[in-house]
Order: structure tokens, then sequence, then C-alpha cells
């Protein structure tokens, strides 16, 4: 801990100081609780434009109408195979590519070939129309194979991966082949392990992406009861011109602000409840090398 | 060394998932940029379209929408550029002064939270709080006798919404990054400044910033790569046809002729225009970064 000679500009200097982190802190927290409160109020008052940070007109038929949506409860099961399918595969294909690429070049001579491979993936890329036409010719379009596989392969996170198989000792490498184990059994048997925290973090930042993912599936999905949850929001709540309201359907949408109030704050419970590990992990993964390209 | 070859073999054995997947998704689409340079006919398909050399590259440069989705596209990165910058160092430091570390903790607990919120329900979230029809900030811009403003339909001050929401939502991130470089500062250096006499704030400019200076030059040059992108995810849930002026951007131009309009071709040429520079200006961020912090992607 710092110590400090306290001053009396030192006193008002925090006190000013706490007030604006306070601030801060309720401008990041307050829109997410006038959501809660919108979803949880009666659409009369917030017609009227009466609901605040509290609920007003209370009620709780948002939410049992919501639970009978047949749309958002398929969009909510896709969403989560999404997730767990796009994380297995990105789990493992992160974990195949880094390890060859730890290793020294003396021990593998094809990595500077590789290293270069995964960088100018990086550097370059098509644009969203080759890519889509890619997509469009391995027949992916139209279904949840396409929201896994184009992305696969994170690099990004095999960078970051390799980073820290690099700092495990090459003893323990050397001594397993000694002992006649194959790269396949040191990689899963000496380096996983060893790489539990890192690996945490990998797992985490591939399920939140998945989760929260929409545009992909706007891009690659035609049929609208097979859009991931993200991209069913989107097209139920993301209305902002007021003449587009032409028709009764969009009528009916803005007048049930409470039940897409609702829709939001149920896509963002599994966030919430990833979000400890998420923070435990973030500042280790940050210091691992993760600094945003 | 034992049977060297076997060992060698597995290696590449294991590379071939990543690098078959990299190959199709990344590189195949690489090739798909030769569309640029044709009068794409999707029943002719890529290889029977006709060759129209830079007529499409052309035709993008002569048209004022155009030019103006570039002007628009540097002013609002660049723009996002310096807040994303400053204001996560501002409360990175002004966090570091904050000795309780309860108050700390939770602070960066709520703060990191909208990070981690997708611009979808974030656009939703911000729409109704800057609805006209009873939203959030109309509600107490009511209070002070102000008629209702409609934010999201006036074009004069799109960007800045852009600009805020965008900070609102992502500065938790480099804050993060900033209070690890801070953590990492040795304490000695503290106290032999108070042991010279140093006060806070002399503490702050020949301590604190000095040793996160690394860290802030790497933030900035690395965002630099980005030049060209302001933030489709963002934009493209928040503009609409009131706001097009002077917020629309490269990629939501892309898509709109791409994917809305099916013209493949000019919209491969904004893309690939986009890449070409976005390429350039990541080697020119590698280089830099390596020049002045010592940084190496691999």
């Amino acid at each position: 801990m710092r110590r400090r000679n306290q001053t009396r500009a030192g006193q008002i200097f925090d006190i000013f100081n706490h007030f604006f982190l306070v601030i801060l802190a309720v401008a990041c927290v307050l829109p997410m609780l006038h959501l809660l409160a919108l979803s949880f109020s009666s659409k009369d008052a917030i017609m009227a434009g009466k609901v605040g940070i509290l609920p007003v007109g209370w009620q709780v038929d948002s939410y049992i109408t919501i639970m009978k949506t047949k749309a958002f409860l398929d969009a909510t099961l896709i969403a989560f195979v999404r997730t767990i399918l796009g994380l297995v595969i990105n789990m493992l294909l992160i974990v195949l590519a880094a390890y060859p690429l730890s290793k020294e070049e003396s021990s593998f001579k094809a990595r500077p070939f590789y290293v270069w491979f995964f960088l100018l993936s990086m550097l370059f890329n098509g644009g969203i129309i080759p890519t889509y036409m890619v997509v469009s010719y391995t027949g992916l379009i139209d279904s949840i194979w396409a929201l896994v596989l184009p992305g696969a392969v994170p690099v990004f996170s095999v960078i970051l991966l390799q980073n820290y198989f690099k700092s495990i000792p090459q003893e323990l490498c050397e001594a397993a082949q000694i002992d006649g184990a194959s790269h396949w059994r040191i990689l899963f048997k000496v380096y996983l392990p060893l790489s539990k925290p890192v690996l945490s973090v990998l797992v985490l930042f591939s399920a939140f992406n998945h989760w929260n993912s929409w545009f992909d599936g706007m891009l690659y999905i035609n049929t609208i009861s097979k859009y991931p949850l993200q991209t069913y929001l989107r097209t139920i709540v993301v209305k902002i011109d007021p003449s587009r309201v032409s028709n009764l359907r969009d009528l009916e949408n803005i007048c049930a602000e409470n039940t897409n109030a609702a829709q939001i704050v149920l896509a963002m419970i599994p966030i919430l409840l990833i979000y400890p590990f998420l923070q435990k992990h973030f500042a280790k993964g940050i210091m691992l090398g993760s600094v945003k390209g | 060394m034992l049977n060297k070859g076997k060992y060698v073999r597995s290696l590449h054995l294991m590379m071939v998932l990543p690098v078959l997947f990299i190959l199709i998704y990344n590189y195949l689409p690489m090739f798909g940029v030769v569309i640029a340079f044709q009068d794409f006919n999707a029943a002719k398909g890529i290889f029977q379209s006709e060759w129209v050399g830079l007529a499409n590259f052309q035709t993008l440069f002569r048209d004022p929408d155009f030019l103006q989705v570039l002007i628009n596209t540097l002013v609002i990165s660049f723009a996002k550029m310096v807040a994303g910058l400053v204001v996560p160092l501002v409360v990175a430091l002004m966090l570091n002064e904050v000795l309780s570390s309860i108050f700390k903790r939770l602070t960066q607990t709520i703060i990191y939270m909208p990070y981690f919120v997708s611009w979808v329900m974030m656009a939703a979230i911000i729409i109704s709080i800057l609805s006209p029809n009873g939203g959030l900030l109309n509600q107490v811009l009511g209070i002070f006798g102000i008629e209702p403003i409609y934010f999201l339909g006036n074009d004069s001050i799109f960007r800045e919404i852009i600009v805020v929401t965008h900070v609102w939502k992502e500065f938790g991130w480099n804050t993060i990054i900033f209070l690890a470089a801070l953590a990492g500062i040795d304490a000695a250096l503290y106290e032999a400044a108070i042991v010279d006499g140093a006060g806070r704030f002399a503490q702050m400019r020949h301590v604190t910033l000095p040793g996160i200076a690394p860290t802030i030059i790497l933030v900035a040059v690395l965002s630099l790569g980005n030049i060209l992108n302001a933030g489709f995810e963002q934009i493209y849930n928040l503009i609409s046809p009131l706001t097009m002026h002077s917020g629309d951007i490269l990629d939501t131009f892309v898509y709109r002729y791409g994917m809305e309009q099916w013209q493949f071709d000019i919209a491969t040429a904004a893309g690939l225009f986009k890449s070409v520079i976005s390429c350039i200006m990541l080697i020119f961020s590698y280089w830099l970064a390596k020049k002045l912090t010592g940084y190496k992607v691999i």
C-alpha cells in the first residue's frame, strides 16, 4: 500500500475523485437498471414516460408472455447450441495450432512458414462479400455451421496460447519424450494441465463471443426461425425511425416495450452469470499479452 | 535424438485442421477480391464474368456519397481512437488514487460490465433511453422544461452520440490494460519520490505517467490498424435514413451495396480498398510498436 502525506488539497482531490468515480459507475449501471425497471412496468406507465430506475405499475406478464413465445425460446436454444459447438471447435483448433507454433525453430523447421501463414491471415482479409461467397460455396448458408466454421480458428487466441506454451520449461517436454511420449500425449497430458489459467480465459472469451454475435446470423441465415438469440433480438428490438411504423405488427412492438425489455434482460443473464469469472481472469488474460489488435 | 521424423510429422499433423479452416475461410476470400475488377454477374459466376479493370474503383471515387462515407469513417474512428485512449487513461489514474480496495474493486466491476453486452442489446437500450416518446433522457430534460428531442434522428449530433456511446461501452477494456500497467510500477519509486518531497501530483507526473508511458504508446499505436474500422456493429444498429449523411461508414456502405442491393462488384471494390489500407496501417503499427516499445506479435 502506498503511503501518502495528506495535505488539504489532497483531501479535496480525494473527495472529487470518489465523487466522479461514483458518477461514472452510476452512468454504467443506470441504463441496465432502467431496462430492468421497464421490463417490470406496465405499458401505460412506459408510454407516459413515467419509468425511471424503479418499475411503475408492477407486472410480470411480460416475462410470462416471453416464456410462451416460441420464437424467443427457439432462438435461445440455437444460441446455446451455437455457443457450445463454437466453443468446442474453437478450443480444439486453438490448442492444436498453438502447440506446434510454440516449438523452437531448431526442433520444428517449418515453424516460420506457419507463423507467416497465421500472421498473414490476420493482416489481410477479403472483406464480407468474398467471405460470404465462400461460405455460400461451401454450402453453409442457412445452417448453424455457418456460425461456427468461418471463425473456427481465432488467430489471436492461438498466439496468446503459444506464448504461454513457450514459457513452459522445454526440459519437461524433453523428459517426456525420452520416456517415449508422443507430441499428442505431451500436449494433452503435460501442456494442457499446466495451462489452466490461460485456457480458462480463452474459454470465456470464446463463449462470450459466440453468445454475443449477431451479424453472422444476419448475414448467413435466411430463415428467421433459425436465427440465434442476438440476431433474433435485433429484428425485434432495434427500431429507430418512427416513420418505419407502417404496419400493425410494428405498432404492437412499440407498445410492447416491456416485453422487449424483458427479452434483453433474459439474454443478458448468461453473461451476468459468467461475468464474475470473466472479470477475475480478465486482467490475467491481458497480462498475458492480449492487447486487442 | 529419438525417431525425430515421426515427432516432426505429428507436429504437422496437428496443424492440418487449423490450416485447413484458415485456408478456406481466410485465404480463399482473398482470391475472391478479383470480383472488384469484374462486372460481376452472379449467373456467370466468378470465372465467366467480364473483366473491367479499375472501372468499379472509378465509379466509387467519382461518387460523392462514397467520399462522404470516407470522411465519416475517418472522423468517427479518429474521434473514437482519441477518446478511447484519454478516457480510460484518466479513469485508470483516478482509480489508482483510490486507497479503499473495496471501493476500487466495486467500481472496476461495474465499469467493465457494458463491455460484455452485445451491440444489439446496447443499441436497444440506447434507443430506449434517447427515445423522444418518454425516453429516460427526455424525462430528465422535461424536468427543466425542455421539449422532447429526437436525438437519434438528428444528423448534426449523430457522430457525437456514436463516439460517446462507444466510449461508454468500451472504455472498461483499456482501463484494465492501464490498471494492469499501473500495478506493475515499482512501489519503491513512490517511496523514493516521497522522500524527495514529491506531492501526489508530482508523483503522478514523475512516477506514474513515465511508468505507464510504454503501455500508452502501445495501445495508441496498435489502434492505428483500426483507422478504417468506425464500428459497424454499433452504427448499423443506430443509424436511420435521417442520419445517413453523417453516419454512413465504409462497412455499412459495403453491406448495403453488397447484401441489400446485391451489387457485389462495387461492394467488393469498396471492401478491398478498406482491406488494403487497413493492411498497410496494421503493418505500420506493428513495426512502430516494435520500434518504440519492443512489442512482438508472435
